[in-house]
Order: structure tokens, then sequence, then C-alpha cells
């Protein structure tokens, strides 16, 4: 009575343990280690292709994984659908968004969780409750959808992003995960997305966070895993970081600074050289160059 | 804020008007249906008298009830070439099980749904299993039922036509419920009609108003996506292909019992006939978007056309030749609509 359910208070919402995923003869992610607790936010970072859509997939049931373990509360499980990691609460930004552009805004905002109302065969989606939620719920993330009824491929890029956020932050009960979802975001938008990270955590979800953008990550980030080419660079707590490290980290300091070199040296053209400059000036920015 | 929502609300009004009216998928299929029959009735009044009616919408109406299931299965992104011959395979297990083992024509009909969905099953769990395309799978379906429907049919009753339903214990309220007339303003109308109505109005609430139905939907217009939030789209998939099942069987029983004898090779070659319907309709042959309401309109084209043509005196060959020219027409004005209201817009 005493001890179980104490060490299952304790014990992270989700942690992964020496998973592995591979693609044929691609090594996609290598014997990866990390948890996701309730009330902190984790940030997963690296380049392009580093694994990081693979392994948030593998938290949210796209994918198994081929070696190592999922854990929920410290029970192994398995995610063998996203139905299932949906069904343990846990809701996921994919990097594609997974919204049907012929749908409109409120049908997908409730794709696969529809309110229902009836019984037996008059059972029927409760498309007035969906209608008001979606536009509630889209309103309060700042974004002024012209009509619910609008199909969501014809939607911004950016529009098309509050969308899937809009609905993950709506359904994830314990854990929210959100696959660079401030990429095609304006200021304000991606603002309002920190904002909602914020107010997740303190809700005491668990929340997962992949982006680029070191300015987003470090002040809402609690831990920060680095991937490179499907390896962990390493797992730090906050306080085991600075910021500058953490740009270092991510950015690859000496290739950029290397970069931002040839640009502004060895280009005939001016306008490149320009830019190269500015791109190096940037960088200095960032704590990663001089 | 007030002056924003009133702004916002300005920008739905300009743009809604015109794309609300061709986001409706059906609205090609009215406007064709419309000048269809004021062109037939011009060529000849005995098009739009009761008779004339009765004439068209009788074909119009088994097709329909199969466009209708074909148009849900297009919608959620899948074809099945096998639609037509299983009309024939229910059919005849209706036909051979009343005339040559007598079981009772209630219980044959039983059977011959239960064999009839488990095609379709079958047709699904392929597709769902292997992920190729439904075309591939239902070709072979389409071609082992057809060689089933006429061995088996020869090897039982040695012969390629069952007879004789008529006479068997029980055939008088078959037919009442499926192949039966009912009179109105004094002309007598199939009763398939009302079954028609019903199989639309029916397919229409669940595409619209069920979970079932935004899970066809989602599955045809984007399976991956769907996938990831939580649609069973296998089960929606298999489901929708015993859909299509559910009404060859429907119309298999009724051609049985309405004629009283059933050919070995029934129904082949109609599976094109409901996707054509179902496309005139303003379903999209990449899936995900439609409406069983269309796809009855095309078969309601269908139906004007081919009698529409003999009532003008023409030679039935012209009929061809129209509906690949419709077909053709509404391809184009469908991938007009999903371009100009429905596609990914950039940035
Ligand atoms: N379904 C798949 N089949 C084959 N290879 C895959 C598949 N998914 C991912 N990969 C490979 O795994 C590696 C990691 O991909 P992943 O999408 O996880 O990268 P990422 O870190 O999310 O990159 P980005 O920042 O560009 O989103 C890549 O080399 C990719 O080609
Ligand atoms: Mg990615």
């Amino acid at each position: 009575m005493t001890m179980a359910p104490e060490t299952a208070i304790d014990a992270p919402v989700l942690e992964l343990r020496n998973v592995s995923k591979y693609f044929g003869s691609v090594i996609s992610l290598k014997d990866i280690s990390t948890s996701v607790r309730a009330g902190e936010v984790t940030c997963i970072l690296g380049d392009n292709g580093a694994g990081k859509s693979t392994l948030i997939k593998t938290l949210s049931g796209v994918y198994q994984p081929d070696e190592g373990e999922v854990l929920m509360d410290g029970q192994p499980i398995t995610l063998d659908s996203p139905r299932a990691a949906l069904d343990a609460g846990i809701a996921t930004v994919f990097q594609d968004l997974a919204v049907v552009p012929l749908m409109s805004v409120w049908r997908n905002f409730f794709l696969g969780s529809e309110p229902t109302k009836g019984k037996g065969p008059f059972k029927r989606f409760d498309q007035a409750t969906a209608k008001s939620i979606a536009r509630k719920e889209l309103k309060d993330m700042g974004i002024d959808i012209r009509d619910p009824d609008q199909a969501v491929g014809t939607l911004s890029g950016g529009e098309r992003q509050s969308v899937a956020i809009a609905r993950a932050v709506y359904f994830g009960a314990r854990v929210l995960i959100l696959d660079e979802p401030t990429s095609a975001l304006g200021v304000k938008q991606a603002g309002v997305v920190l904002k909602y990270i914020v107010q997740a955590r303190d809700r005491g979800l668990a929340v997962v966070f992949i982006t680029h953008n070191p300015h987003h990550a470090f002040p809402v980030g609690d831990r920060f895993l680095i991937l490179n080419r499907g390896h962990s660079m390493g797992d730090f707590a906050k306080n085991e970081i600075t910021r500058e490290e953490l740009t270092a980290m991510m950015a690859g300091g000496a290739e950029l600074e290397q970069l931002a070199h040839e640009l502004s040296r060895d280009s005939a053209d001016p306008q490149v050289r320009e830019a190269g400059r500015e791109f190096k000036d940037e960088a200095a920015d960032l704590g990663i160059a001089d | 804020m007030g002056a924003v929502s009133a702004t916002a609300d300005e920008r739905v009004a300009k743009v809604s008007v015109f794309r609300r009216l061709l986001m409706k998928p059906e609205l090609g299929a009215v406007i064709g249906a419309i000048l269809i029959f004021l062109f037939f009735s011009f060529l000849s009044p005995v098009f739009h008298s009761a008779a004339g009616i009765a004439n068209w919408l009788d074909p119009a109406s088994t097709i329909g009830i199969m466009a209708v299931a074909v148009a849900m299965l297009m919608i959620g992104g899948h074809f099945d070439l096998s639609a037509g011959v299983q009309i024939g395979s229910a059919g005849l297990i209706v036909g051979i099980l009343t005339t040559h083992f007598h079981l009772f024509i209630w219980a044959s009909i039983a059977v011959s749904l239960v064999v009839v969905l488990a095609i379709g099953a079958f047709n699904g769990y392929l597709v769902v299993r292997t992920g190729l395309p439904s075309f591939i799978i239902t070709l072979a379906t389409f071609l082992m039922l057809q060689g089933l429907n006429l061995g088996l049919t020869k090897l039982i009753i040695n012969t390629v036509q069952v007879g004789g339903i008529r006479e068997e214990p029980g055939y008088d309220s078959a037919k009442a419920v499926f192949a039966s007339q009912f009179t109105l303003f004094g002309q007598e109308f199939q009763i398939t009609i009302l079954w028609w109505i019903l199989w639309t109005a029916l397919a229409t609430w669940i595409l619209m108003h069920t979970r079932f139905g935004n899970w066809t939907f989602a599955t045809g217009g984007d399976r991956n996506a769907s996938r990831n939030v939580g649609v069973p789209v296998k089960s929606t998939t298999i489901k929708l292909f015993m859909i299509v099942s559910a009404a060859a069987w429907f119309v298999g029983t009724t051609e049985a019992l309405r004629l009283g004898s059933m050919q070995a090779n029934a129904g082949f070659g109609r599976e094109l006939i409901f996707i054509v319907a179902a496309v005139i309709g303003g379903c999209l042959l990449t899936g995900g978007y439609g409406s069983a309401i269309g796809a009855a309109i095309g078969a309601l084209i269908f139906g004007m056309t081919s009698q529409g043509i003999v009532y003008a005196g023409w030679d039935s060959d012209w009929f061809k030749f129209f509906l690949g020219a419709m077909l053709l027409l509404a391809v184009l004005s469908n991938e007009y609509v999903r371009r100009r209201a429905a596609t990914q817009k950039k940035g």
C-alpha cells in the first residue's frame, strides 16, 4: 500500500529505455533513453534528420521501437497505434500536422474523437458541440478562423498549424507532444504556443517540445535531449547547461562559423558576401561565433 | 474587438457564397440532370409523362442503390470492381438455394446476404492487410467471382440459368418487399424507387451525421493523418467494402425475384456504371470528397439518358457516347472544384 503507489507517483509519466529504431539499413534512433515528467517540459533538439520525429512517433504510437522499451508511470506499455496513445492521454502535434485538407476545420478538430449524442442506432456526431468548442479553442489561441466550415486545405500554413496545436492541447490529458509547432507561425502566434506549453506544464502535463529555435527552447525547457544522427549527445537538466552551450550544440558551432566565413569571404557576388556577413552577425548574436 | 469581428464576418460573406456552392459535390450533377430532363422532354413528350418517368426511374433506382454504396467507398478512397459481379452472386445464391435445394426463400435471402458480406469483408481485409491498390485486389475478386458464378452454377444445376423462383413457397412475400410495384397518380412505379430513396437518405445521414461518416471522409482524404489522430482506418475501410456488398445483395435479390430467374453472367461489367454514376455525382477519384445524393443523381442521369435515347428514336449506340462525354465533363469539373475550393494554399 505504501511503497508501490509512491514509486508510481515519482516515476516519470513517460520513459524511453535504450530505444532503437531502424528503417531497413537506416539507423534512425540508436540506444536512446530519456524521461518526461509531469509538470516538466522536455525539449528534443538536433539537426534535420537527427531522429527527433522518429523519437516522438515512438512516444505517440505511430512506430513501435525495434529495441528497448517505453514505460508509462513506470510500467512497460505497448503503444501499438496512435489510438492507444490517445487513449492513454498522449496527444501529439505531428510535424506534418495530421490534418485532412478536404475536411472542414471543426471536423478536423474532432477527427477520431468526435463527441456523440443519441443512443443505439441513432447515435450521431454532436456537430453543434463540436463546432462551438472548435471555434472557442481556436479563438483562445488568437486565431481568427474566418469560418469553421472552411476546408483546412484552404487555410494558411500557420493557421493549419494552429488548428493542429489547439486540437492537441484540447485532447492531451497527460502528455502533450509538439513536433516543431512554431515553424510556420508569426511572432505573436509562436508566443501563444509557448504560453500554452507553459500552461500545460503548470496544469501538471508532461510536455515534449521539438524546436530548432534555442530562443524558444531554453526559456520553457526543463530537460534537453540532444540528438545527432540517431544517437544521443546528452540529456541535460536545465541547471546542467547554459543557453550558449545549448545553442552551440544545436547549431553545430564550429561548422556554422566556417559556413559564415566562407559566405562572407569567398563569394564573388557582393550581395552574397553581404548576406554572409549578416549571417555571421546573427551567429555571433546567438553566441556561437565571434 | 467589435471592429475586428465585423471585418472578419465580411470576409466570410465574400468568399463563401461562391465557394459554398462550389463545395457542394452534387452541384454539377443537379445541373446536368435538369438539362438532360429538359432536353429529352423537348425531343419527346412521352419522356415527361407519368409512364415515361416510371420507365426511366426504374433503371435509375437499381443503379442508384449501387452507386450510393460505391460512392461511400470512393469517398473512403477505394474502388470495388467486383461490385457488379457480386449482384450476380447474390441473385444466383437466392435462386439456386430456393429452386435446387428447396430452402425457404427468406432463408436463402439471408444466406445470400451472409455470403456476399463475407466477400466484401474479404476484399476490405485484403486491401488493408496488403496496402495494395483496391483496384488490383478487387479486379482479382472480380475475375474469381466471375469464374465461380459460372462454374458453380453449371456444376450444381447443369445450366447457366436458374429459373422457377416464382413457383417456390414464400415467393409472394419476398417479391412484395423487393420487387413489387406501387401506384401513384394512376401510374405504376417499381418499389425499388422507394428503396433507392431510402438508401440515399440513409447513406447521406451516415456520411454527414455519424462518426463513421466522418471517418469515411478522413480515411479517403488522408489515410496516414487519419490513423495518426486515432481514426480506425482499417475497420472503416472493411465496413465500406461490406456496404457495397450489402447493396449488391439487395439489387441481386431484387433482380432474381423480379425476373423469377437469374443468369450466371448477371452483373458482369456493371461495376463501371456505378463508378461513373458516382463520379458524375461529384465523387473525386482520389477519395475524400463526394456525396450520396450526388451519386443518386448520377444514377438518375443514367436512367434518363438510356431511356431518353429510346424515346427520341435514336440508335442506342449513342448512349455510350453520351455517357463518356458526361463522365469527361464531370471529371473535369470535379477537378476544377477541388483545385478551386479545397487544395492546399501555399504559405
Ligand atoms: N518511414 C521511414 N522510412 C525510412 N527512413 C526513415 C523513415 N522515417 C525516418 N527515416 C529516416 O530516419 C532519419 C531521422 O528522421 P526524422 O524524421 O526522425 O528526423 P528529424 O530529426 O525529425 O528531422 P527534421 O528536423 O528535418 O524534422 C532520417 O534519416 C530519415 O530519412
Ligand atoms: Mg522532424
